[in-house]
Parts: C-alpha cells; structure tokens; sequence
C-alpha cells in the first residue's frame, strides 16, 4: 500500500526516505525553492519552501515526508511569509535588476514575480562586495550571492573539486573560493564544470556569452518560476 | 613556523576534528591566523584552504588580522552595561591608549567587546587572551594598564587579577548531597544497569539545558541504536547571557559531571566522551585536565574502570567564541572541527551525531543530577519539584540584587519566593531563561519556575525600576545579530533588521508603523527560522511589547510619518567635506 500525506488538501503519495518537496514535485506540485535542486543533497538555507506541517514550519526540501502529514503550502500565510524572505534576500545583496545579465532568467527574480512581490519592504544594506573577475571565461558578482551554496554543493558532489566554500557569519557571511590566492583563476574551476552552470542568480555568469537570448526573451519573461521550475526538476535524472 | 604548526599537528594526532584547537594554539602564538598557517594546515590535513578560512571567519576568537599581544575583550552582557561597563571601558581604552576595536600602533594591546562571559555575578568582566578577568574597577584597570606597559606575560600577573569567585547562596537537593569518586558506578553496577536506567525514567529528569527533554528516554534511544560505537557529550558551552551555574559546577562538583558522563558511558555503552567547553571558560581547562589525569590515575576513568573491565575515556574541546554552538547538532559540528551551524533534524544527535554515529548530548547539570539518582534512586529526585518538572534547578541569578550567584531551588518555587531568597527589591521585571527565554513583569512573580510555566536553563536577571526596558531590548537584540550563524535567511537578515528596528525606536526615530513592522518581523524570525537561536532572537521584542505597549508608544515621536533617521547629523559629512557650516548647509527635521 502507498503511503501518502496531505499537501493542501490533496492526498500526495510517498516513498520512505522521500522529502516533502521530492514528493510534491513526483506529484507535480510546485513549492517555491531556491536553495533546493534535485540533482544535489538539499541544504535548507534559503527557507523559502517553509510549509506548515501539522502546525509546525518546516523546510519542505529536508523535512521527510510521513504518512497521516498535513501540508499547507498555497496558503495566504505561507505566502507572505515566502515574500518577506525573499525582501530579505533582495535587501541584504546588492540587486540591481535592470543591469543585470540574469535578468529574465534569474531564479531569485523569478520567485519574486511568483509571489508578486512589488517592493523590497526592509531597509537595504547596501554591502560592500568585491567582483571577481580574474578568470578568463568565468565571473563571480559576489553582490548577488544569496547563499545557497548550490555551486559549493555542485564542485563537490558532481565536479569533484570544493571550489566554492561559504565562509563568515551572521550578516557577514561570504562566498569563498577554495585557491592560495582567494581568486577564481587560481581554482580548478573551468567553463565546463556544473558549478559554473548552477547559480540559480546573477553571481556567477559565464563570459563572452551575454545578452545572446534578449532581455524579453528569457525564461521567466513569459513563464512563471512554478511552470518552468516543474519541467526541468521532474524531468532531471 | 613550520615547526610550531608541525608539533602541533603531532600533538594533535592530525586530526581534522581538533582544528578548532589548532587554530587556537596559533591564535595564542600569532596573535592572528597568518595565511601561510592556513597553507601549511590545508595541505597537512587534506583541508581545502576555504574550509579552514570558514572556520577562522565563523568564530569570534580567531582573527585573519593581527590582534595585540594582549587581547582585551570586554563582556557585552546587559549585567555588565547595568555595573558601568561602558564608563570603565572608556576608562581602560584612555589608560591603555587604544581605541575600541583597535589595535594599537605598536601592536601590544588591543581592545573589542565580546558575548556574555558567563561572569554575571562578578561583572564587569573582560577576558584577557582569554582569560577571564572578573570585578573590573578603575584600581584593577589602572594595575593592568600597568603589567601591559611593563609587558609582563600573562602567566607572572598577580593571581588576584584572574581570582574567579562561587558564590552560592542557596543549596537543595543536589548540592547538598555528597558523593564519594565512583560511588554512583558502583551503585549502577550493583542495582543492574537497566534498572539503573528505569532509575532515571522514574525520577522523570529533564534535560537541565532548556529544551527539557526526557535523559532517560534520550539516553535509550541511543543505547537502541545497531551502531555500536557511540558517543556522550557534556554540553558546558553556556553562552546564554546570565547564565554561569555550569562555571560553579565545573569548578566546584567537575568530580560529579565526570561521574555523572561515566555513567552515562555504561548505560548507553560508550567509550569516548567529549566535555565542549566554551572558550570564555578557559581558566577551568586546566583544572578539568587536572581533573580528569587524577581519576584516570584512581582508576576511574580511561581502561578497566574500577576493574570491572569498563572503559571510557573524555576529551575536552574548548570553542572559540560562538553561542550557536551550544545548539547540540552546531556542537557537534563544532566538534568535528566545522563552523557551528545546526544541522537539519531529523535525523536527531541520537541517532547520527559525532561522526553521524549515536550521540547523547547533555548539559552539565544533567549529567550531575543523574549520577546522584543512581545513588539514591528515582523517587529521591521526584518528590521534590512538580508532576512534569521534577527535581531541583540551579539558578544563575545577576541583575539588581544584592546576592548574585546560585540557588538551587525546587522545580514549581514561584518567582516571588526566588527573589526574597535573593534579597531583590523594587523590581521591575525578570529575564527568565535568558535572552532567548521569557521576560515576566512584576505582575507575574506568583509564576512558577517550571517546563510547563516558566522554563529556564539557569539564566535569572532581575531588572529594577530605574532600569530601561528598551536598552535591554537592544542589548539583548544585537547579542542575537552578533550570534546568528547566518545559514538561515531569516535569522541572517531578520536580526540585522529586527537590530535596525529597536535601535531607531530607542534613537527616537519610531513612526507608528513601526510597532507592527517589529510584531511582523518577530513573528517571522520565530516561526521561519532554521534552529532554537533564529526562533528566540525576537522573544525580547515580543515579550516586552506584549507587557509594556506603553512604553513603545511613548518612543513614537512621528505618529504619522517621519523619516527614519536625522537628517541634519545625515549631512555632517558632506558639511565637513565642503567646509561649511552655515545655515544654509543645515536641514531641519519635518514635525521638529
Ligand atoms: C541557540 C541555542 C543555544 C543553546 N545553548 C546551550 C548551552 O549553552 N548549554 C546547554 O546545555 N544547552 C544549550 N542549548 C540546548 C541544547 O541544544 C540541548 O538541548 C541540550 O544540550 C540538551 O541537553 P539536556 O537535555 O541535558 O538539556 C542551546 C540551544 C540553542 C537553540
Ligand atoms: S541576481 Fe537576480 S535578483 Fe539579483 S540583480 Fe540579478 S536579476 Fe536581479
Ligand atoms: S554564487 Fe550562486 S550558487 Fe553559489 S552560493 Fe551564491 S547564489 Fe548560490
Ligand atoms: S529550498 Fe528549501 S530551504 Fe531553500
Ligand atoms: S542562521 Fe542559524 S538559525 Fe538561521
């Protein structure tokens, strides 16, 4: 007998040792996500799945799924919640969307559209990040970075390397990469790794290839993050 | 260098998980972490450079940039700030000639503030090199300045400096008991283990940290898990601001906890023990070591433990400045030589842990409290305290009283009784369990200290009237900033904000909206956080706004709408810059 659980009132069958998100997403249902990608072991940072499951919050990319579960994630409240720490992620980097080469296809922008955020509600902080662009074909705007060490996960678990590292806490956390000298051409990174392809922002874009698909054009210029997001997850190996 | 750090890697065994003490015997030599240590160690213990820079990046003890031979930090705690530390800090950085968060010219001292030093009793503290300095004056402060110009070492300043008082007022059921070294084992032993373990079931002991957690079922638990190996840990990182039983208990009853995790060995089958103690606590490190060389030499600790062919052993592992590693699984990351960041539960330290193998970890009192049930059985403890909170609680009590120390008390005493015990008057409200716990106001002293009322790992402060709510607010706010391990978006940006908040009120610079950005905000933090730390750090907001409305309204100077900060002192600096200072280059606030 399959077990299942309820995700906004409708019965979500599982497999033991199957996160909420993994089964919602075999099920086909979206749950906002940035930190999360199937093909790495989750993370739980970004917080951005939060459900409520039986009265509690939970992170629907690492909390198991278990049978006789009541899932709320399409509520208002969750929502809201969803939007706020998304602010959050926008107010603590430096965003400028508008000159961004991720524009369009930026999963962080995306979300925003997704919960309909209009404005950034908190204070900016403004921080002061360094640019990386040592590497002949990659670059790394550190002003973008949300943390969600899908590139640290990706250099180690499919490229073999640890190039990334996130480093610092509190407010002062950072991005670090794994070289004497701190900079990205002295890493084992190269244009090919999955780690290059991963960030799911604009803080590591790949050089010589801007601006190829127009601004208009792009991903989530006419999809929602929940369409695309639910192609590509359930398609990947 | 090369030496120094290759003697240390020996002494170490090369292990991975010691790095936090590797980087602390650099730190003390160095006086930073230099970037060639960092080269050195990566390749010698197959660690990426980035992980050890995470490392020396996450704890506030280690530093990329040098610090001065003589490292001065002063405790931040709301108990130091109520003895005048601000005054006494101003006071040592003219004397020493060095800025706070300087270092001076010459290198020789620098001067910064740090995270509650567990010295509440005895504040204002500061820790120098990390050495705890209690009962700051201006003579002490005069006298230090002096052996610093004189460049004395550490090691030839007059004890006196570093004399660390126990002061405890009230004794119960624990501290008055006795226990003779290896007593409680050997009553294990011959009661049967198992029934020593319905023993603590029935004395109903909870965990002593704060979360309150059932020992007995937590320590079954591991004991059912297939693997084999498996680990006890003695949570004595007591980074919750007033708190400091765990300080008097390491110092006067180590020979208790010690019995108190042996036993623990037995009942879950356990060889290796870690004590975690927090940095702060570095004078008791070597007494503990102490400690322990003497009951390995009594026979009852490390091989054939009393000859019954028992063995267990404990290491202790100092932290480095971090009050998330008292979170159990931050700690036990901290243990394996990782920044202290909580680890997605399930699965719980029971079953993976220290090495992803079954771990108990358990605050001192704990383990104290059990090993007197083993001798004394599990209806002792349970007749005193209350049906779902059973036993006695050791107290940290600082703050406005005349007696700061401890009391140890029965579980269910109201907070009326506590403070006549302490002697406090005039009061105004009480800190209960800490920052991260409860603030009662003096309506509510008919509440009982208990799980199922007013919960506390230990941390007691009584305010009184001439105290200011809002600074206590903002004090404790920032400690939360200034601690969140930053993994979780929430807790990393809510508290920045949430710090931003307080402080613009307590600036003056309130608007009516921002009463309910701050209730919103909290709600936040405490529902979406990844771990206890992210949860709490807005309980000082909510419990303080719930009982005194009145006194964040009265900070509300724009009922309407009003800019957030001042615009006149906004533009000193470009009044600077342009050499201008008339009337033209000034602004008047709207609503002034
Ligand atoms: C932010 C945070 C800090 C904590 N600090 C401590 C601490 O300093 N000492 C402690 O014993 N427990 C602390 N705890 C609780 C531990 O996670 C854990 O519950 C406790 O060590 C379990 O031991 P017990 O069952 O004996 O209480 C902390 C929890 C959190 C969330
Ligand atoms: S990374 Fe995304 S959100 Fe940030 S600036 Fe670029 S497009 Fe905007
Ligand atoms: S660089 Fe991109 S992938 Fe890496 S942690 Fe930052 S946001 Fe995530
Ligand atoms: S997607 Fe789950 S926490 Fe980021
Ligand atoms: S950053 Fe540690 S609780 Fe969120």
């Amino acid at each position: 007998m399959t077990q299942t659980f309820m995700l906004d009132g409708l019965a979500i069958p599982f497999e033991d040792g199957q996160t909420i998100m993994e089964a919602a997403i075999a099920a086909g249902h979206y749950i906002p996500h940035l930190c999360y990608h199937p093909d790495f072991t989750p993370y739980g940072s970004c917080k951005l799945c939060n459900v409520n499951v039986n009265g509690k919050i939970c992170a629907a990319c690492t909390f198991p799924a278990m049978a006789g579960q009541t899932v709320i994630s399409e509520s208002e409240e969750q929502n809201r919640d969803r939007q706020r720490i998304t602010q959050m992620l926008f107010v603590e980097g430096n965003h400028f969307c508008p000159s961004c080469e991720k524009s369009g296809n930026c999963q962080l922008q995306g979300v925003a559209y997704h919960l309909k955020m209009t404005d950034d509600h908190f204070n900016h902080q403004f921080p002061h990040r360094e640019i990386d662009a040592s590497h002949p074909d990659i670059l790394i705007d550190f002003n973008r970075c949300i943390f969600c060490a899908l590139c640290v996960r990706a250099s180690q678990e499919e490229d073999g390397k640890a190039v990334f590292a996130i480093s610092g806490r509190g407010i002062n956390k950072r991005l670090i990469i794994n070289s004497d000298s701190g900079q990205l051409k002295d890493s084992e990174l190269t244009v090919n790794d999955r780690a290059t392809h991963i960030c799911p922002t604009g803080a590591i874009l790949i050089k010589h290839t801007a601006y190829q698909v127009p601004i208009g054009d792009r991903q989530f210029d006419h999809h929602s993050i929940s369409e695309v997001s639910m192609d590509q997850d359930s398609s990947a190996p | 260098m090369n030496d120094f750090i290759a003697q240390l890697l020996e002494a170490n065994g090369h292990r991975k998980t010691r790095l936090l003490a590797i980087l602390r015997a650099i730190q003390a030599t160095y006086f930073h972490i230099p970037k060639e240590a960092i080269t050195l160690l990566s390749r010698s213990l197959g660690l990426p450079v980035s992980h050890i820079i995470s490392v020396v990046d996450f704890y506030s003890f280690f530093h990329s940039t040098p610090r001065g031979q003589y490292d001065i930090l002063f405790s931040d705690s709301i108990t130091d700030h109520m003895l005048d530390k601000q005054s006494l800090m101003n006071y040592f950085s003219h004397q020493c000639q060095v800025g706070i968060g300087q270092v001076r010219k010459d290198g020789r001292v620098s001067l910064d503030n740090t995270a509650c030093t567990g010295m509440c009793d005895q504040g204002p503290a500061a820790l120098i090199n990390g050495y705890a300095v209690p009962r700051l004056d201006r003579p002490k402060i005069d006298l230090i300045a002096k052996l610093i110009e004189q460049e004395l070492p550490l090691a030839e300043w007059p004890e006196t400096i570093f004399q660390v008082d126990d002061p405890i007022w009230k004794t119960g059921l624990l501290l008055n008991s006795r226990l003779a070294p290896g007593e409680s084992l050997l009553a294990a032993d011959a009661r049967g283990l198992d029934a020593t373990l319905n023993e603590i079931d029935q004395s109903k002991l909870r965990g002593r940290g704060g979360a309150g957690f059932k020992t007995a079922l937590k320590w079954r638990l591991c004991a059912s898990e297939p693997e084999q190996e498996r680990f006890v840990v003695c949570n004595a990182d007591e980074g919750e601001p007033g708190t400091f039983k765990d300080r008097v208990l390491l110092n006067r009853y180590a020979d208790w906890l010690i019995e108190g995790m042996t036993l623990a060995s037995l009942l879950i089958k356990s060889q290796q023990g870690f004590l975690y103690l927090r940095g702060e606590y570095l004078h008791l490190f070597e007494p503990l070591q102490a400690k322990l060389a003497e009951r390995r030499l009594n026979g009852l600790l490390g091989d054939n433990i009393l000859g019954k062919g028992w063995s267990f052993d404990i290491e202790i592992c100092l932290g480095a400045g971090s009050y998330i590693c008292g979170e159990e699984s931050a700690l036990i990351e901290s243990l394996e030589g990782r920044s202290g960041i909580a680890r997605n539960r399930p699965p719980y330290p029971v079953t993976e842990g220290y090495l992803n193998k079954p771990t108990i970890v358990d605050n001192v009192e704990t383990f104290i409290a059990a090993a007197h049930i083993a001798i004394h059985g599990g209806n002792w403890f349970a007749a005193q305290g209350t049906e779902q909170s059973s036993g006695t609680k050791i107290l940290s009590i600082s703050g406005d009283t005349p007696q700061p120390g401890i009391y140890e008390v029965p579980f269910g005493t109201p907070v009326a009784a506590i403070l006549e015990d302490c002697l406090a008057e005039d009061v105004l409200g009480i800190q209960v369990g800490g920052p991260s716990g409860t603030f009662i106001s003096n309506r509510e002293f008919h509440r009982r200290l208990a799980f199922e009322d007013l919960p506390s790992g230990g941390s007691f402060i009584i305010f009184n009237k001439q105290r200011d709510i809002l600074e206590i607010v903002r004090n404790f706010t920032h400690f939360f900033a200034d601690e969140s391990c930053g993994f979780c978006t929430p807790c990393r940006v809510g508290t920045i904000l949430l710090s931003e908040q307080i402080d613009k009120l307590y600036d003056g610079y309130g608007s009516v909206g921002d009463i309910v950005a701050l209730q919103e905000l909290g709600h936040l933090l405490k529902t979406n956080s990844h771990c206890g730390l992210g949860q709490t750090a807005a309980n000082p907001m909510l419990n303080t706004l719930a009982r005194y409305p009145e006194i964040y309204q009265s900070k509300i100077k724009f009922p309407h709408f009003g800019p957030g900060f001042n615009l006149d002192e906004a533009l000193q600096a470009a009044r600077k810059i342009a050499h201008r200072d008339d009337s033209e280059a000034h602004l008047s606030q709207s609503g002034d």
